[in-house]
């Protein structure tokens, strides 16, 4: 057994887990992991912020279906990735974070420094480390990495005393882990799964919800066959875009708060729901008492947690997705359903997502609708939080799993721009393309410098309405159009991507936007194009926070709502 | 309604602020909690009164196996369980009541550990019930001082809960 210093049986230790990339910053605890990494064959990209590296581990993760991985030094460095920690946690992306922690003899002394960063990241981690003996280094980087990636995944924190780094030890990579306490349920109970297929084969109204697990468990293809087989509509909640082919006749797309009328309306006169891999959030469900009044619902989770804690089940399923429908689909009959499928096609055609267009400005539902007409398959879409994100997930069409990568429970501005590093980084073949609003973009646009240093040829497209949109939004259609704090003076976002080196052009008008948009993807590196669109653009459809989903504005609704005001004033 | 849970945990740092920190972010309402070393050093026990309605119970148990450092959760009732509290009370007693004290203790079967000129201190142990109608009674004496360990209880099953050494 070779004697290795702490720093050195971390890299082996990574090695071992056959990382190839880490995302990081160093400082002075960190040191000495930094000069192992100096001659280790792992890549590491430096960011500007840490929590860059937080953010781009997870869109690492998500986009790969492998562990992320990002290094901070203690104290400042170790908080700064909180909030990326803590948007992996609740989109449950495997992400394991190393920082660097005051020597052991000087912990809890308020040395330099010095944080209870396992404290503080206890409610954001799946769990979390602090290691006082280099002993223990191996065999706790093994655990984090099984934690990290079975079961939900999750992000686990490791925490390293810079003297644990120093002093040496016996290095040997544990073969397995010993978790008495975590034993993740994989394979579905055959029983419940019965149970499930005799629900699904007589009900009348089915629909599935399809979630974020189903991309986790790979389970897209299983999750396809199954609506195919058992003619069954497919809703999807914003993680769970790109699990079931947009284009296809059975897909409803995203349901919930701005998900489609046809969606929504399924949901509630549906009698049967088959969620997988969901969680019902209220950004879903809407109004609780009121949502699927009509459907006995199935929910298939690997997480016993998830099962009736915000909606009662009738047929609980824990299990990996993809295991359970290996097993639920040869049960399951394939049934017209002609007088469903009528009923939904209808509700297609006559509420379908529309917006007005407009020559003289730029409709950013304009532009997603054509830079879907421009992307192949191999694109992968990377969304900022508020009305570009909806915006992206209602008008861009997603066909495959992993190819919209999105801060979906946590709702992190900011979240975009250093993610669509991490998805580049782990994707160098395919076209990723950050769709921004001027607000989230400023709240990360240090990361322009490593995508610049890192030739990363990320196409950064800013929907820019001078204002922060989703709340502007809210407060027009709920607050009396009082936009306390929401309206921006933004700088000139095309000068400062060339001061960083990024090519970079504007567009204001319609006519502009094809061009633009294929001078953007045939462009070969990084490139900002800044989209000026209307302040007042508006998202719709939208089912008001605490309103039943069936309850929704409507663009045409809104519109005469507005006439009438005019004429009573 | 309440509940009450016996957990088996590793006996780590930290472990009670996961347990403790998951019960203030879910907003689950617990009323008492103890750790104590088992019979193996590894793991510690912990008796958790929580309170809430059945669809709470399940979630706390379901969140609570969530953490890494739960081996194991049994629920207890007032069948199964033994269950024991216990308090230390000091009481304002002059000479003239000291007999009437003494002849309370002796009936709710505690133990005089302490006395002063002026007052006297008293262990009891017991379910809960018996506890609050003990502190009861020494009201009426004048009670200077209580402290109470909270309940600890233990399945009754001899076997149900035993840990192997894995």
């Amino acid at each position: 057994m070779p004697i290795h210093s702490g720093a050195r049986i971390f890299v082996e230790s990574l090695l071992r887990e056959k990382v190839e990339v880490v995302f990081g910053y160093p400082g002075g605890k960190v040191i000495p992991l930094y000069d192992e990494l100096y001659d280790a064959p792992i890549k590491h990209i430096l960011v500007r912020h840490e929590q860059g590296a937080a953010h781009a581990a997870d869109g690492y993760a998500r986009s790969t279906g492998k562990v992320g991985v990002c290094i901070a030094t203690s104290g400042p460095g170790a908080t700064n990735l909180v909030t990326g920690l803590a948007t992996a946690y609740m989109d449950s992306v495997p992400v394991v974070a190393f920082t660097g922690q005051a020597p052991t003899s000087l912990i809890g002394t308020d040395s330099f420094q010095e944080i209870d960063i396992r404290g503080i990241t206890l409610p954001v981690t799946k769990h979390n480390y602090l290691v006082t003996n280099v002993k223990d280094l191996a065999k706790t980087i093994k655990e984090a990495f099984y934690i990290a990636r079975t079961g939900r995944p999750g992000p686990v924190l490791v925490d390293l005393p810079v003297d644990v780094l120093k002093s040496h030890a016996d290095f040997m990579y544990p073969q397995s882990v010993n978790l008495p306490g975590y034993q993740p349920t994989y394979e579905g109970n055959y029983v419940q799964i019965k149970l499930a297929a005799e629900a699904i084969n007589t009900s009348e109204r089915p629909v599935i919800f399809a979630g974020g697990g189903v991309i986790n468990s790979n389970a897209s293809e299983q999750l396809t066959n199954m609506a195919i087989k058992g003619r069954i509509p497919v809703v999807t909640s914003l993680m769970g875009l790109g699990t079931f082919p947009e284009d296809h006749e059975l897909s409803l797309k995203m349901l919930g708060m701005h998900g489609t009328i046809y969606a929504n309306y399924a949901i509630s006169e549906a009698d049967l729901i088959i969620g997988i891999g969901v969680r019902f959030d209220d950004r879903v469900t809407g109004k609780l008492e009121t949502f699927a009044p009509y459907a006995k619902i199935i929910h298939i989770d690997i997480d016993p947690a998830e099962v009736n804690k915000n909606v009662k089940v009738d047929i609980p399923i824990v299990g990996n997705a993809k295991n359970v429908l290996d097993k639920l689909i040869p049960l399951i009959k394939t049934i017209e359903r002609k007088e469903w499928l009528e009923k939904i096609k209808e509700w297609k055609r006559r509420f379908p997502l529309n917006y007005e267009y407009d020559d003289n400005s730029i409709k950013p539902q304009y532009l997603i609708e054509k830079l879907d007409e421009l992307c192949d398959e191999n694109t992968v879409i990377v969304t900022e939080v508020g009305q570009n994100q909806m915006w992206a997930a209602q008008y861009f069409h997603f066909s495959k799993p992993r190819s919209f990568i999105t801060s979906g429970g946590l709702g992190t501005m900011g979240y975009g721009l250093p993610a669509s590093m991490g998805v580049q980084v782990g994707n160098p073949d395919k076209t990723v393309i950050n769709i921004s609003g001027d607000g989230s973009f400023q709240m990360n646009l240090q990361e322009l410098a490593t995508i610049s240093s890192n030739r990363l040829p990320v196409k950064i497209i800013i929907l820019n309405n001078g204002t922060l949109g989703m709340v502007r939004q809210w407060q027009e259609l709920f607050f009396d159009e009082r936009y306390s704090s929401t309206i921006l003076e933004n700088p000139d976002f095309v000068k400062l991507a060339q001061a960083y080196g990024i090519k970079s052009l504007r567009i204001d008008q319609s006519n502009d936007v094809e061009m633009a948009l294929k001078e953007v993807l045939n462009y070969n590196g990084p490139v900002l194009l800044d989209v000026i669109i209307p302040q007042d653009e508006n998202v719709f459809p939208m089912v008001p926070e605490g309103a039943s989903i069936n309850e929704m504005l409507e663009l045409k609704k809104k519109k005469r709502e507005k006439e009438k005001q005019g004429e009573v004033a | 309604m309440r509940h009450i849970l016996s957990v088996t945990v590793n006996n780590q740092p930290a472990v009670l602020a996961r347990i403790s920190g998951l019960f203030s972010r879910r907003n689950f309402n617990i009323l008492s909690l103890n750790v104590g070393e088992t019979e193996l050093p590894e793991y510690s026990r912990m008796t958790i009164v929580v309170q809430g309605n059945t669809d709470t119970l399940e979630q706390v148990k379901k969140q609570l196996y969530k953490l890494i450092d739960v081996i194991k959760i049994t629920e207890l009732n007032q069948s199964n369980m033994i269950e024991r509290d216990m308090a230390i009370i000091k009481v304002n007693c002059g000479k003239n009541q000291r007999s009437q004290v003494i002849q309370a203790v002796d009936v709710f079967r505690g133990k005089v550990v302490d006395f002063s000129l002026d007052t006297i201190t008293v262990e009891i142990t017991g379910d809960e019930n018996k506890i609050n109608a003990f502190i009861e009674i020494m009201k009426d004496f004048g009670i200077k001082e209580v402290v109470r360990t909270g309940i600890v209880a233990l399945d009754r099953e001899m076997n149900n809960n035993v840990l192997t050494n894995s």
